[in-house]
This record gives structure tokens, sequence and C-alpha cells, in this order.
């Protein structure tokens, strides 16, 4: 039930950011904070674009797993990345980094940009 | 060493003594005009400019003598500036220094400074660091002089990464050997029995010649040793008095050996047999190439090997090997299925068929794995197993395979591509020209799941590396370009994205990873790129600038057109990404005081200015850049500069990676 309200949540602070609302956007507002608090920028870039050198290619923004899956990676994570514990990332913070990523604007089209089709 | 006193006129013990009674004096002259000085001001009011004495005059207008020359002869120096005229050298990067005056006086006055042109460098890393980028854009060595032993620490960086990197440099330093006659002070603590020590690890030769022919032979000798691949570094310690004394009576039949280039080492008949008979019979054949076109001729070789196998090729990156637009050429991920590869001059095959993860498992050691199957058949083809040395790891781990040729690549690719067609079974044929064709689709697939990655934050500030990239691209795609300098920390972008097809389109990296690289190199490599007409650019990084910038004011000094443009995320990210691992590892808290990364890895508060660093050593530069929109405008203004024969720096902050 935790997960679920926890899944809700984001969603609900997502869409909200994306619709304006203030209490929801301040959420994802944190959660961008949080993501450069906690390092997570430094392999998964600003944007969560991610890095062929530094996130084995992983893109967070527009491909990010549902709540449950990326709290469980975030917390045990035996790849590339460190796992973050509560003790130095709490659940509420990591909530916020979810919220900031689900936010994140859909990229363009690769088409539509000129300077990827010379 | 053992030397003969020098024949008649003044010998370098009283030339020297004579040079610190003269230099004594003249530190007494001043002292004196001083307290002079300092008195007469409260006294006669003596004018600003005294007239000359007679002995100044005499020194400004008298006709010198004809024969003036303590040394008492031809300069030993002379000689050598005449062997080393003979090996093609155009340049020569040098910080100027007192063991090597000999060999530099004759080097501008008696050889005219040219062939090779000396190039001021104001530090010694930088120095060598141009020779390196210098090689890899015209395939040709240039000389560095430097002070030993102190610039030789300098420069010792430098020759580590020519050394992993495969690159000749001919590195001479000066030393002066002999305790009892040298001067004492600073020339003493700057001597050493055995400067070449230093460096004996990672060149692939060195000597300290004991006579004016033991210098023609060891130079010539040096300049081979280096040019036959592999290809690496070499080290002669040069004797001050070598260079300053007069040439003997007895060494007046001096004479300068012949250089003839060794032909490179092929593999042996049976191995190539059994190699190609191994890659014909394949399924699935992959091709990694990390070194293997030492020229263009080396690229033609792979582009024919892989196309009468249809065998997809991946380019490790430490030269131009594979046209990247070819629809053989494919990224790493292909040899986890392949059941025979091929690894021409790979730094580490190791790494190549086998996975690290760095997650603090095992009791720290992280996890590796295989990534190809058991089966797989692995053959190398490497000619740096023949120089492999001790003490230094550039090795890497030790990988198995099942034929092993330690002979030069390229010079192997004939014969390996007669015995491939060959071995190739008519049965085996339509098989092959399918998987060709299943490796044109794969190709126009993952290119467009490249451009759709580069695309994800591309209106971002700071700015995406894959913008940066394109819009550099955009800037040069008309001019014969050439990127002297990038390294993975833009996530290889230019190499995903850029049509590379010749050999001067990627230069590779460091070789050894020495950070500092990228700055001289580019300018370096930027130098024979001006030569042979091509546009060089470069993508500078920003804690590789700041570990010799003085080579921007190289470049501004002797006119090497340069685009660089800025990868300044304005930290050590890699070391930063290290320091986060381990906190996490250890459940702590990373301490990043005021900075975006753990304290110690981030170059912020303050910023770096690096355009105007830039301008102050000469060159055109604007920034920072932080509108993705304003980076065009700002490179297009760049190139401008850059092509009428000037460098221009572009500051430009970036997304980490």
């Amino acid at each position: 039930m935790k997960q679920v309200f926890r899944i809700a949540l984001a969603a609900l602070a997502a869409s909200a950011f994306l619709a304006g609302a203030a209490l929801a956007a301040g959420d994802a507002a944190r959660g961008k904070m949080a993501f450069t608090k906690y390092g997570c920028w430094q392999c998964h870039g600003f944007e969560g674009q991610g890095s062929v050198a530094t996130s084995n290619g992983k893109v967070l923004a527009h491909e990010l797993p549902p709540w449950e899956g990326f709290s469980a990676y975030v917390r045990s994570s035996n790849t590339g990345m460190p796992p973050y514990s509560e003790k130095i990332l709490p659940d509420g913070d990591l909530e916020d980094i979810h919220a900031y990523l689900t936010s994140l604007p859909k990229p363009k089209d690769y088409k539509s940009i000129p300077l990827l089709n010379p | 060493m053992a030397r003969k006193e020098p024949t008649p006129k003044v010998d370098r013990r009283k030339f020297l003594t004579a040079v610190a009674a003269a230099g004594a004096t003249g530190a007494a002259a001043t002292t004196s005009a001083n307290a002079t000085g300092a008195a007469g001001a409260a006294s006669a009011r003596l004018p600003s400019a005294l007239p000359p004495t007679a002995q100044t005059i005499a020194a400004e207008t008298a006709t010198p003598p004809a024969e003036l020359n303590r040394i008492g002869g031809r300069p030993g120096s002379d000689y050598m500036v005449d062997v080393i005229k003979t090996l093609d050298i155009k340049y020569l990067p040098a910080n100027c220094a007192s063991s090597y005056r000999g060999i530099h006086e004759s080097l501008i006055n008696y050889g005219k400074n040219t062939m090779p042109e000396f190039l001021t460098c104001t530090h010694e890393e930088s120095s060598v660091g141009m020779a390196h980028g210098y090689f890899k854009a015209t395939g040709k060595p240039l000389l560095n002089l430097v002070h030993g032993t102190v610039g030789l620490q300098h420069a010792t960086m430098a020759i580590y990464n020519a050394w992993c990197d495969r690159v000749p440099v001919i590195v001479v330093g000066g030393n002066d050997m002999d305790a009892a006659r040298r001067p004492p002070g600073v020339p003493t603590f700057h001597s050493a029995q055995d400067i070449n020590a230093i460096v004996r690890d990672y060149t692939k030769w060195d000597d300290t010649p004991a006579s004016l022919q033991h210098f023609g032979q060891s130079f010539v000798r040096a300049y081979k040793i280096a040019m036959t691949p592999p290809y690496g570094p070499v080290m002669l310690s040069l004797d001050a008095g070598l260079q300053q004394e007069a040439i003997r009576a007895e060494e007046e039949a001096l004479y300068i050996p012949k250089y003839v280039a060794s032909s490179p080492s092929q593999g042996d008949t049976g191995a190539v047999k059994e190699a190609a008979r191994l890659l014909a019979n394949a399924e699935r054949p992959v091709i990694v190439v990390d070194r293997a076109a030492r020229t263009e001729n080396g690229i033609r070789l792979l582009v024919q090997l892989a196309e009468a196998l249809q065998a997809r090729v991946v380019d490790m990156g430490g030269r131009m090997n594979f046209p990247k637009t070819h629809y053989l050429s494919a990224g790493p991920a292909v040899v986890n299925s392949a059941d025979v590869v091929i690894g021409m001059e790979l730094s580490d095959f190791w790494g190549v068929v086998n996975g690290f993860t760095d997650n603090g498992e095992h009791g720290g050691l992280g996890v590796n794995r295989a990534k190809v199957k058991p089966n797989t058949k692995l053959i190398s083809i490497s000619s740096v197993e023949t120089i492999t040395k001790s003490n230094y790891q550039d090795f890497q781990r030790f990988q198995s395979v099942d034929v092993s040729m330690p002979a030069d690549a390229e010079a192997t690719l004939p014969a390996l591509i007669e015995a491939v067609k060959a071995a190739i079974p008519n049965d085996r044929k339509a098989a092959i020209e399918k998987r060709g064709e299943d490796a044109r689709k794969a190709k126009a697939d993952a290119r467009a799941r490249t451009l759709q990655a580069a695309a994800i934050a591309w209106d971002a500030s700071p700015i995406s590396t894959a913008r940066l990239s394109m819009e550099i691209w955009n800037a040069v795609k008309a001019e014969d370009w050439s990127l002297v300098s990038s390294a993975g920390n833009v996530s290889s972008w230019p190499n995903r994205l850029w049509p590379m097809e010749k050999h001067y389109h990627w230069l590779g990296a460091s070789g050894g990873y020495g950070v500092g690289y990228g700055a001289p190199a580019s300018v370096g490599a930027a130098l024979g790129n001006r030569d042979l007409g091509r546009f060089s650019v470069s993508i500078q990084s920003d804690g590789d600038l700041m570990y010799a910038p003085g080579v921007l004011w190289t470049a501004a000094k002797h006119k090497i057109p340069l685009l660089a443009v800025m990868h300044n995320n304005r930290g050590y990210h890699q070391e930063l990404m290290h320091v986060q691992r381990m906190a996490s590892f250890r459940n702590r808290d990373s301490n990043n005081a005021n900075d975006l990364g753990p304290v110690g890895t981030s170059i912020m508060n303050p910023d770096i200015e690096y355009h105007k660093l830039a301008e102050s050593m000469g060159w055109w530069a604007k920034g920072p850049i932080k509108d993705p929109d304003a980076l065009g405008p700002a490179i297009k203004e760049a190139m401008a500069v850059v092509k009428s024969g000037q460098p221009a720096l572009v500051n430009v902050w970036t997304q980490p990676r």
C-alpha cells in the first residue's frame, strides 16, 4: 500500500507540475535540487540524459521506471551505480527526485532538429 | 665519463671560469653603480644617461677580431646539428635551458633555425605533448630538448602518454656530467649520473653519448628505433661539455650514419593461415581494432578485410582505424555474441572480452565476468608484445588467446586478407553476404537510436555535450577538418555522430590517460595540420587546460590556427564520481562544501574565465557561453579568426558528460 501511495504521489506531483500547480511543482522543484545535492547529476546529467561514459547509456528522463522499481534499484544497486541507503538519501528526497525526473519534458524528435539531420 | 683535455686554445674549464669571473664583475659593477646612484642623488645630480666609456664605445663600434672564438675551433654541437638535419625533423618545441645552451646556439645560428625550427614552449610537458599531437597528424616525429634533470621531470607524464599511445618522440636532455668541471650551484643541482633513468621504464631506448661520433650513431639509431613499429619515445642524455667543446683533431673525420627505415614485422605465415581459417569459418566474426591503422592505407586494408568477411568492426579509438560511416562499423556490444574475435593492436584485449563492474562487491574487488562465450576463439596481432616492459602496467591484464602474432597489424593485413579470401569455403559465401545485409540494417537502427539520444536535453543549460558536438560539426563540416583532441569526456559524441572517414579526422586520445595532454597535443597537431592545409578543431576540457595553459601562448606566438571549443563542466569529473562512489559504498554523505561535487573535485568558486586566460596569451576568445542558442554564432565568429591563421577559443559551460 505504501508503494502504491508513493507511485500515486509521484504521478500526482508530476502531473500537477506539468499543469503548473504550485504544490506539486514544489515537489518536482525540490527533486531537482535533491538530484543535484545527492550527486545524481554526476553520472546522469542535470537533465537525466545519461551518458555512454557514465551511465552505460542509461537515460532517466522519459525512460524512468515506476516508483517501486526505481526506489528498489537506488537502494540496492549492484551494477555500476553505487547504492544509496535511506540514511544518506531519505525516502522523501528520493520521491522528490522521482517526481522531478517524471516532470521532465519529452525530448524533441531528432528529425525536427536540423543539426541532427545534416 | 672519461674525456681528454680539449685540444689547444681555451679549455672548457678556463672558459667557464672566465664566464663566472665576468659575471661576478658585472654584479659588482651593478652594485657599485647603484651605490653611486644613491649617493649621487644626494649630491651631484648625475644625468640619467651617462656618456659611454671608452670600453663601451670600443665594444659597440670597433670591428671585432676576425677569429673571435673562445672554444678554439668548430663547436661539437654544430656537428650535432648536421646530424639532426639529415632526419627531416621540422620543428623543435622546447623550453630553453642552460644544460643544452651549446646545441641551442648551434641550432638557431649555425643551423639557421630551420629543420628544425625552435618553438618556444613554457613547459616541457607542453613541448612533448606538442610532439605527440604533431606525429599523429603528420606521421613525422619532432625533436624535444629538455633540461636535465628538472626539465625532464616536467616532461615525464607526456613521455609516458607517448609510450602508452605508441608515438615516437625524440627527447634529448642536457646534462653536465663532469662533476669536477661543471659549474657549481644550480648547474650541479640540475645534473645527474643518469637522467635517462627517470624515463627508462617508458622509452624504447636511451643512450648517453660519450663522443661526437657516438652522438651521430646514437641519434640516428634513436630515430630509427622510435620510427620502427611499434613506435615509441626514445631518450638521449647530452653532455654539456660535448656540446660546448670544439671538435677535436682526432674527430675531424666525423661521419653521419645514413638512416634507412626498418620494415615493420609481419605475422608468421602459419599463424596468418590459422587466423584466416578461423575467421573464414566463423558464424559471427568480429574485428576489434585500437591502433591497427597507422596510416590511411591501414584504413583501406581494414575495410578490405571486413568486407571480405562481412564482419563487424569495433574501433576502440586509439586511432582512426575504420570509417564510422561504413555499415560494418559497430559498437563494442557485438563482441558479446562473437564466435571469433580478432584483436589488432589492442591496448587491453582483456577489457574487450571481459567486463569489470566497480560495485564494491567481493570485498571491494568488484565483479569480473567474461563478455564472450567460453568457446569463442581469440586471435591477436600486436606489435606491442615485442616491447613489453615490467614496471609500468600499460600491458593491462593478461588475456589468453588461441592465435597470437607479435607483429605489426597493418603490415600483416595484406597477407591476412589474401589468406582469408583463399580460406572462405564456397558454401559459406551466401551466409557471409547475409551477414552483411544484417549489418546494414543494424547500423541504420543504431544510427537512429544515437540521434534520438542526442536530442535529449538539446535545449538544456548548461549545454549538452551532444549539442556542443553538433554545433561544432555544423561549423567545421565544410572544411578539410581534423578533430585533433577530444576524449570520452563528451560521451564520444563526435565519434558517434561525425562522419569520420579519413585518418586525420580522429587522432585518438592520450594513451596513458595523463590529464594535461589535450591542450598541447591539440596545438602540436594543429601545427602539423596547418602545414598540410587542414582545419584543426579540439574539444578542450577545463581540467586538462589548467595543467599547463602556457601552451596557448606558444600557439599564438607561432601563429598556429586552432579552434578550441571548451567542454567546461567545472570539475574533475571522473574523480568527482569516484569520491561519490566511495561515499556511497561507505554509507556516508558526501561533503561537497559549497561546490557541486565532493570537496577537492570541483573547479568552481571562483569559476575560471578561460576566455580571458586565452585572450591574455594572444588568442581570440569568447565566453562563457551558457545559452545553447548562442553557441553556434560564437563558434562561427571563432571560425573566421581561425581561418585567418590565428587560434581562437570558445568557453562553453557544459553538462558533466
